[in-house]
């Protein structure tokens, strides 16, 4: 079912928690008039008749909500609330409450939805209209139609055609004038030259009582070529929907405490330098800063591949983009947002972008040959007719029989054609693809580079081992856990499960566990040092101890594991001939046991950003498949890239494909797609020329009629199509789905509360 | 002859009225949401909205 394509992948729950700052959601929301405001909210798991219904019914609940309107190919709800009758903070909660993750986004700029898609939409009926009704009155003058009734006909043809095309041809227009007025060409040129002489010559024809006009010809071109602008468009519109429905929409800012000892939201662009900022756990660093009072650990994964948490204490310095992970803090800043370390990830990857850019499509260089062998084709036709004939009104016919003919029809069709077929087998496999140039990289390319923290692995510590089966002691440890969000907490109750509670008085100890009293015993769960047991070096991971007054009474053993399929999909890479190498900013023993475990013998650690652009700019082109904020440039630097879903934003949006599944798999479902894409364009391009080497001769030679015309453009056109609808079914079977919504499967904790 | 005088606006008007009412759907909304659409089917509501 179309409907249950996953769009997972939440972030993190610990982000802002910008719903329930009723100020900020004011500020954010839609003035609508009448004083109500309108909001949107991502709702990913809605996917039938129900969720629409529980959704909107316990919306409607809410006094303050005046209409909400669900809106499931968007997985977004609008929402429509009079601020005077209650809070807009309570609208999100509901939501929650129904059943559904829920999450800001930000509402669309145009109410219309997409101005540009509409107006391709719009050109398009037109243009079909016009090249149904045309064709009927061509039909007739073909079956036999003549002198009165086929000057008649053309008249009535000529009336619908001369608007049809004005209106419907615009979107080529522009483009073509675009191209021209800085000196190129591109498929739009031929096409609208094409279309407007073959109008020219129809009227003139028309009005001289003419045996032949090619209104029919112009018009089902545009009809064809607009099919397949719209389609591509539609193609973009949707990954680049999906892509946003996976950023949280938070207003960047932090809490500022002034001297006087008052909080104050500042957004991030005026943070400076010397102000003091509050951090609560869960929070991101908002700009580099130094920490001034409290303690806490810091998770780096996102930022620079490091899965263990660094303590942090007064006097340490911490990056922007880093999670607070327990203590609340208060930290100086130190740079302003745009000299943080974001910031310059950001202005690396403008620097990185220039290789990319020069890079040209295949159609744009198809057409960059094309264009003047048929201008060229045509003005020799003419002239040689007529100076050879004599025959001025003949030459000037067949050198518009050859320009449209030429007229790119099947060539503009062949390469979008199959990036909109590819994108959607993509996107049934739950990768978003965000266009067709990357699909054409990526059939390029010769090796795949993977970060490590994220990508290769799951990104957060799981537990692997552990001793003692104690039931009494699980439960204190579950317990304990549970009031902690430090990731090895979080994956003790993920892997515990939620247990009874025990009455206790739970305390954490920044950088060292939790204890509790509980009935004059004292419980400890953390670090061996703390627990006071001899820590064993010989284990990969982290361990952690719970002790009973003292004494042992089991240990945790956590790894950040690789995804389940880490090593399938390595040998299914390697098999397709591409070399793989592994780029990670973790520690080297980190790095070494990983790159052993799923099969890679190039690995290098320690990589700071900039290194990691080196890495993938090589010799060759290089895949980038990473999802950290260090890994940003990379991706943006690399021949083509791909990201998880559960990526930082920084690095989704730099990535040209995003996979929202669990699974590895995805990287080389993407790159076996590319390529059985770049054979099918490459057929369809010897289709489009094949074509043209037939009929291009008669054209020159005047054999051609609008009949022959007709049949020739659509027939050509038709193949083309259905030889792009072969990527559907190849290699069908082969891969796998997703295990849809992955991220699910595990209570999620911060959901529960 | 005079059978198309009759039969050419006719066909025209039709096709016109079909273009028309596509523009109009279009511009109702009508396509914001096929998906919708195609579930809120689905949903037993006797109140009309």
């Amino acid at each position: 079912m179309t409907c249950c394509v996953p769009v997972p992948g939440y972030p993190d729950d610990a982000e802002q928690r910008v719903e329930a700052d009723d100020k900020a959601l004011m500020n954010l929301a839609r003035k609508l008039g009448d004083g109500a405001r309108q909001l949107e909210f991502a709702v990913p798991d809605a996917h039938c008749a129900a969720c629409i219904r529980t959704i909107e019914t316990s919306l409607k609940k809410l006094p303050q909500v005046e209409t909400a309107r669900v809106n499931l190919s968007k997985r977004r709800v609008r929402v429509v609330f009079d601020p005077a009758r209650g809070a807009p903070s309570e609208i999100a909660p509901a939501i929650k409450a129904s059943g559904y993750h829920t999450y800001l986004v930000e509402t669309d700029a145009d109410a219309a939805g997409d101005p540009a898609l509409w107006e391709l939409v719009r050109a398009l009926a037109v243009a079909g209209f016009a090249a149904g009704n045309i064709m009927l009155f061509s039909v007739s003058i073909w079956s036999g139609a003549n002198d009165a009734t086929r000057d008649l006909f053309h008249w009535i043809s000529a009336f619908i055609a001369l608007p049809a095309i004005a209106y419907a041809g615009r979107p080529f227009f522009r483009s073509a004038w675009r191209a021209l007025r800085v000196g190129r060409t591109n498929m739009d040129v031929p096409i609208s030259i094409g279309v407007t002489l073959a109008t020219l010559l129809s009227i003139y024809e028309t009005a001289v009582s003419g045996e032949h006009a090619y209104f029919d010809a112009s018009t089902s071109l545009l009809f064809f070529l607009l099919i397949g602008r719209t389609l591509d468009h539609l193609m973009r519109e949707r990954a680049r929907n999906a892509i946003t429905n996976l950023a949280r929409l938070a207003p960047p800012g932090a809490t500022q405490i002034k001297a006087d000892g008052s909080r104050e939201f500042v957004a991030l662009n005026e943070v400076r330098p010397g102000m003091v900022l509050d951090l609560k756990p869960g929070e991101r660093v908002p700009v580099d800063a130094t920490v001034l009072n409290g303690s806490s650990a810091m998770d780096y994964s996102i930022v620079s591949g490091e899965t263990v948490p660094h303590d942090v204490a007064p006097g340490a310095e911490i990056m922007a983009g880093a999670m607070n992970l327990w203590g609340s803090l208060n930290i100086r800043a130190e740079r302003a947002s745009t000299d943080s370390f974001l910031a310059r990830m950001a202005d690396m990857m403008e620097a990185a972008e220039g290789a990319r850019t020069r890079q040209r499509r295949v159609a744009d260089r198809a057409a960059s040959v094309y264009a003047p062998v048929v201008h060229t084709l045509a003005a020799t036709t003419f002239l040689a007719w007529g100076l050879v004939t004599g025959d001025w009104h003949a030459a000037i016919t067949n050198a518009v029989a050859v320009l449209i003919i030429t007229c790119p029809c099947a060539l503009a069709l062949a390469v979008p054609i199959v990036h909109v077929v590819a994108a959607g087998k993509l996107f049934a496999h739950g990768i978003l693809m965000k266009d067709g140039a990357a699909l054409e990289r990526a059939a390029e390319i010769d090796r795949v580079a993977f970060d490590k923290t994220g990508t290769l692995t799951r990104g957060r510590p799981v537990l692997v081992a552990q001793s003692g089966t104690l039931s009494a002691a699980l439960d204190m440890a579950a317990a304990l856990a549970a009031a902690s969000t430090h990731p090895l907490s979080r994956a003790l109750v993920i892997a515990l499960g939620h247990r009874d509670t025990v009455a206790a008085e739970i305390v954490e100890r920044p950088g060292q566990g939790i204890e509790a009293q509980a009935n004059g015993v004292l419980w400890r769960l953390g670090s061996a040092g703390w627990c006071g047991v001899a820590d064993r070096h010989d284990v990969v991971g982290t361990q952690v101890w719970l002790t009973r007054d003292g004494e042992p009474l089991a240990w945790f053993r956590f790894a950040d594991i690789p995804r389940d399929d880490a090593n399938t999909a390595i040998a299914s890479l390697k098999k397709l001939g591409l070399r793989i190498s592994l780029i990670s900013g973790d520690r080297s023993d980190a790095v070494a046991a990983l790159a052993s475990e799923v099969g890679i013998a190039d690995y290098s650690a320690g990589l700071l950003p900039a290194d990691k652009v080196a890495a993938v700019g090589g010799l060759g082109n290089a895949m980038m498949v990473g999802d950290g904020i260090n890994d940003a440039p990379a991706l943006r630097a690399a021949h083509v890239s791909m990201a998880p879903a559960s990526a930082a934003d920084i690095g989704r949006s730099a990535a040209d494909f995003v996979f929202t599944g669990e699974q590895l798999a995805a990287v080389p479902f993407v790159i076996r797609t590319a390529r059985q894409a770049a054979s099918i364009v490459n057929q369809n391009l010897a289709i489009a020329i094949g074509y043209n080497a037939i009929a291009v001769p008669l054209a020159v030679s005047g054999m051609v009629t609008p009949l022959i015309a007709a049949i020739a453009m659509s027939s050509s056109s038709l193949i083309v199509v259905l030889n792009a609808l072969r990527l559907r079914w190849e290699g069908r079977t082969r891969v796998p789905k997703p295990r849809r919504s992955a991220p699910l499967a595990e209570p999620m904790p911060g959901i529960a509360e | 002859m005079s059978g198309l005088v009759v039969l050419i606006p006719i066909a025209i008007f039709l096709g016109v009225l079909a273009l028309v009412s596509f523009l109009w759907a279009l511009r109702n909304g009508q396509y914001e949401d096929l998906e919708g659409a195609s579930q809120r089917i689905l949903n037993d509501d006797d109140s009309p909205e």
